[in-house]
C-alpha cells in the first residue's frame, strides 16, 4: 500500500463540450464527491447548447453518427474500470457498452425500416424519411446508474436528436464519467449535455421549455412526471418514457419525425 | 415571358346546382350509443345551419358527461369481441363501409356541402372519395397487423378510443380517425364537430347498413364541453384529436399522468416557396389550390407565399388575374370555386386577422367580387408588404387569406418557412430537382409538396412537427397510434410509437 494520496477529481457539468461549475456555485455531497447542483440558467445555457448543435448533427450523415457512437462505445469499453467504480460494476458496464453498439448500428437502417415509399393513387413519387424531433431533455433512470443513462441518451443520438440530460440525482458520477467518454469520441460538442443536482428543480424548466422539443420522464417519479406532461403541453412537447434498462426500437422511433415528401410524375 | 392575359369578361357561367332531393335530414337527431339512437339526457339541443344561406338544417343532440359515459362503456362492452374478431372479419366489414360510401357518394357530398359550405366539387372529388378510400386502405390491414411493423410480430389494440374532429374535412377526418382504429381492434367514440354534424349522423346509417356490431362506433354530437367529457373519462384508454393547437395543448395537459395514449393533428402556418425557375403558371394554380381549397379552412393550407424576389411581381401579376377568375358563390353550384366560410365564428375570426394585417400596414388585395347577402363570406384576399413579425404571418387564420413575403436566397426561404412555432406543411416550387431535395430536407414540416399542393392520399402518412401536433394518420404508421406494439410495459406516450 504506497502512502500517495490520490489527486481526486472535481465533478463539474457538461454543456456545450466543456466541464463549467454551475453558475450558481452550487454543490451537493453524493458518493464521497462535491457535485455540481444545476440551475435554472444551466438548464438554459444546456439547451441553447443543445440547438447550436442540432443542425450538425441532424445533417449529419447516417453512417457518420453510427460510426461516432462506435467510438462511444469503444471509449466505454477503455475506461471500463472507472465506469465499473462509478456504477453497480463490470457487467453494467459491459452491458452499457454493448448497449451504445446496438444503437449505433440502428443509424443506418432507420430511413428503410421505419421510412418508405407510399404508392399514392396518383401520378406522384410519395415517400416517407424519419427525421430527428430535435432538442431532447431526458430526465435519466435514478438507477442503473450508468446502464440507465446509456439506455435513454444512445436512442436519442441514433435518431439524430440532440439531448440535455438530467443525471440521477443519487448516482451522478457514472454521468459525468459518461461525459468525459462523450468529449473526447467525436460526438461533436453541444450534441450531449449533462447537467448534475436535483431533477426535481431542473426538470420543470427543461419540461416548460420553449427551444425543447422533447422531454423523456422515464426518470421522473410519478407526481414530477405528472407536472413534467403538463408543462410540456406549452409547445406540444413529444412526451415519452420507456424502460430504464431496455434496448427498443420504439425508443429511437418515439423520438423521430416522419416527413412525406410528394412529387409529380411527368415528362 | 409571357405576359400577363386579361381575365375574361365576356362570358359567364349559368348556374349548375346539384340537387338537394337525394338528401333527406330529419327534423331532429339523438346521440348514435350502442348501435341505437337515444336523447341526451339532459335534454340540450343545438341548431346546425347552412353557413351559405343561414337555413336552419337539424336540431343537434348536446351530448353531455352521463351521454359520454354511456357512450365509453358502449365502446367498453363491444370490446372483446371486436377485438377478437379474426382480421379478415374486421377487414370485411370495413371494406363494406367503404362500398356503401361509394354507393352513397353523391348523398354524401351534397350533405356535407350543405352543412359545411364547402364546393360540391371539393366534397364529390375530394372529400367523400378519399373518406372512402381510407377505409379501403385500413381495411386491408386488418388481418395483415404482423407485417406493419418488423421485429414486433403482436401488436394489440388499446381499447377504447376516443376521438375528436374538426368541421372542416367532417366525413373525411372521421374516416381518418375510424379506419385505422376499428382496422386495429379498437372501438370507437367520435365526438363530430358542432358545425358540421351531419355526415357523420348520416355515416351511423351507413354502419346499420354494414350491419356493424352495436357498440363498436359510437356518435355523440355537442360543443366543447362534450369534447372535455370525453377526455376527462377515465374508460377512454387512447384520444385522437384534430383540431385547433390551443384546444390541442388543453388536451395535452388533460391527459398529463394518466398514461392515456394521444395523438395530434393541429393548426399550422405552411409556406408555398416559389423560386425564380419555377413554372410560374403551374405555380400559380397551386398557389390558388393552397389558400382557397376548402375555403382556406385546411390546417395545411399554403397561407404564406414565399417567393423568389426577382419574380415576386411577375407572379403576383399572374396570381392576382387567375384570382379574378374564381368563382364565390352557392357550395352546391358545380361551378363554385370557393364556398361559404363554416361558421359565422370563423368568419369573425377571419375577419379580425386580416384587420390586424391592415393595422400592421401590410397591403391588401381582393378581387372584385359580389358576395351573397346571406350566410356567411369572405373573399379570397392577398396581403403583400408583409413582415414576418405580423400576425398574418405568424398565425393560422383558417381562411381564403395569403400573406405575401419575399426571399433572396435558398437559405433565407428555408429560415423564413420554418420561423413559426408551427410545422405541418411546405410547398417547394422549382425546376430544380437537387434544388427540391435541398430544400424539403430543410423544411421543418411533416409534408412538403413539391410543385403541387393539398395532395392527400390514404398510404401517405400525415401528421405535423413541433405545434402542429405529434402522430401520423394514413399509411402504415397510421396504424401505430391505434396499437400496442408490445416492446415492454411503456410504448411510448408521444410520436410514433
Amino acid at each position: 500500500m504506497s502512502d500517495r494520496l490520490p489527486v481526486l477529481k472535481t465533478y463539474k457539468l457538461f454543456i456545450g463540450g466543456a466541464f463549467p461549475r454551475s453558475e450558481s456555485g452550487r454543490v451537493y455531497e453524493v458518493e464521497g464527491a462535491n457535485v455540481a447542483l444545476a440551475s435554472r440558467k444551466d438548464v438554459r445555457d444546456a439547451v441553447q447548447a443543445a440547438r447550436g448543435a442540432a443542425p450538425g448533427w441532424a445533417k449529419a450523415t447516417a453512417y457518420n453518427r453510427g460510426q461516432v457512437l462506435y467510438r462511444l462505445a469503444e471509449l466505454l469499453e477503455t475506461r471500463a474500470t472507472q465506469l465499473a467504480a462509478a456504477c453497480s460494476g463490470a457487467d453494467e458496464v459491459a452491458a452499457a457498452v454493448d448497449r451504445v453498439v446496438w444503437y449505433a448500428g440502428w443509424t443506418d437502417k432507420l430511413a428503410q425500416v421505419v421510412g418508405g415509399a407510399n404508392p399514392v393513387a396518383g401520378p406522384y413519387f410519395d415517400f416517407t424519411v424519419p427525421e430527428p424531433t430535435g432538442v431532447v431533455g431526458i430526465v435519466a433512470p435514478a438507477e442503473p446508474a450508468l446502464l440507465g443513462l446509456v439506455s435513454r441518451l444512445a436512442p436519442a443520438l441514433a435518431g439524430g436528436n440532440v439531448a440535455v440530460v438530467l443525471a440521477s440525482q443519487l448516482h451522478p458520477l457514472a454521468a459525468i464519467e459518461l461525459a468525459e467518454c462523450i468529449a473526447t469520441a467525436d460526438v461533436p460538442a453541444g450534441v450531449v449535455n449533462i447537467l448534475t443536482g436535483d431533477p426535481a428543480e431542473t426538470a420543470p424548466w427543461l419540461a416548460s421549455h420553449m427551444d425543447v422539443n422533447a422531454i423523456d420522464i422515464t426518470g421522473a417519479p410519478a407526481a414530477l412526471a405528472a407536472d413534467l406532461e403538463r408543462a410540456a403541453a406549452d409547445n406540444v412537447k413529444r412526451v415519452v418514457r420507456g424502460p430504464a434498462n431496455g434496448q427498443r426500437l420504439a425508443d429511437i422511433e418515439q423520438l423521430l419525425e416522419l416527413k412525406t415528401v410528394w412529387h409529380p410524375i411527368g415528362v | 415571358m409571357t405576359d400577363v392575359v386579361p381575365a375574361p369578361t365576356a362570358w359567364e357561367y349559368a348556374p349548375a346546382p346539384e340537387s338537394r332531393a337525394l338528401v333527406s335530414i330529419r327534423p331532429r337527431y339523438g346521440l348514435y350509443i350502442d348501435g341505437a339512437w337515444s336523447e341526451p339526457a339532459a335534454g340540450e339541443r343545438f341548431a346546425t345551419i347552412a353557413p351559405a344561406t343561414e337555413e336552419h338544417l337539424a336540431e343537434i343532440a348536446q351530448g353531455g358527461a352521463e351521454d359520454v359515459d354511456r357512450a365509453v362503456r358502449a365502446a367498453r362492452s363491444a370490446f372483446p369481441a371486436w377485438s377478437c374478431l379474426p382480421g379478415s372479419e374486421r377487414a370485411k366489414f370495413l371494406f363494406r363501409i367503404a362500398r356503401i360510401l361509394q354507393e352513397r357518394a353523391r348523398e354524401f357530398a351534397v350533405l356535407e356541402s350543405l352543412d359545411g359550405g364547402k364546393p360540391i366539387k371539393e366534397s364529390r372529388d375530394v372529400d367523400v372519395p378519399l373518406a372512402a378510400a381510407h377505409f379501403f386502405y385500413y381495411a386491408g390491414w386488418a388481418d395483415k397487423l404482423e407485417y406493419a411493423f418488423p421485429g414486433r410480430p403482436r401488436p394489440k389494440p388499446l381499447g377504447v378510443a376516443g376521438q375528436i374532429i374538426p368541421w372542416n374535412f367532417p366525413l373525411l377526418m372521421l374516416a381518418w380517425k375510424v379506419a385505422p382504429a376499428l382496422a386495429t381492434g379498437n372501438t370507437v367514440v367520435l365526438k363530430p364537430a358542432e358545425s358540421t354534424p351531419l355526415t357523420a349522423l348520416l355515416f351511423c346509417d351507413v354502419l346499420r347498413q354494414a350491419g356493424l356490431p352495436a357498440g363498436v362506433v359510437n356518435v355523440v354530437t355537442g360543443d366543447g364541453r362534450t369534447g372535455q367529457a370525453l377526455v376527462a373519462h377515465e374508460g377512454v384508454d387512447k384520444i385522437a384529436f384534430t383540431g385547433s393547437t390551443e384546444v390541442g395543448k388543453a388536451i395535452q395537459r388533460a391527459l398529463a399522468g394518466t398514461g392515456k395514449r394521444l395523438t395530434l393533428e393541429l393548426g399550422g402556418k405552411g409556406a408555398n416557396i416559389v423560386f425564380d425557375d419555377a413554372a410560374l403558371d403551374q405555380a400559380v394554380e397551386g398557389i390558388v389550390t393552397g389558400i382557397t381549397f376548402n375555403q382556406g379552412h385546411v390546417c395545411c393550407a399554403g397561407s404564406r407565399l414565399l417567393v423568389q424576389e426577382s419574380v415576386a411581381e411577375q407572379l403576383l401579376a399572374k396570381l392576382r388575374r387567375r384570382m379574378e377568375t374564381l368563382r364565390v358563390g352557392d357550395p352546391l353550384d358545380k361551378n363554385t370555386d370557393i364556398g361559404a366560410i363554416n361558421s359565422a365564428e370563423q368568419l369573425a375570426r377571419i375577419k379580425e386577422l386580416v384587420q390586424s394585417g391592415r393595422d400592421d400596414g401590410a397591403t391588401i388585395w381582393q378581387p372584385a367580387c359580389v358576395l351573397p347577402e346571406q350566410g356567411f363570406w369572405f373573399p379570397p384576399t392577398v396581403f403583400t408588404e408583409v413582415a414576418q413579425s405580423h400576425r398574418i404571418a405568424q398565425e393560422e387564420i383558417f381562411g381564403p387569406v395569403l400573406s405575401v413575403l419575399t426571399f433572396r436566397t435558398a437559405e433565407e426561404a428555408v429560415e423564413k418557412a420554418n420561423n413559426t412555432p408551427y410545422g405541418l406543411s411546405a410547398g417547394v416550387w422549382t425546376e430544380k430537382g437537387s434544388r427540391i431535395l435541398w430544400m424539403a430536407q430543410r423544411l421543418r414540416a411533416g409534408v412538403v409538396w413539391a410543385n403541387t399542393f393539398n395532395r392527400f392520399d390514404p398510404t401517405s402518412p400525415f401528421g405535423g412537427y413541433k405545434e402542429s401536433g405529434f402522430g401520423r394518420e394514413g399509411g402504415r404508421h397510421g396504424l401505430a397510434a391505434y396499437l400496442d406494439l408490445g416492446e415492454g410495459a411503456d410504448a411510448g406516450v408521444g410520436g410514433l410509437a
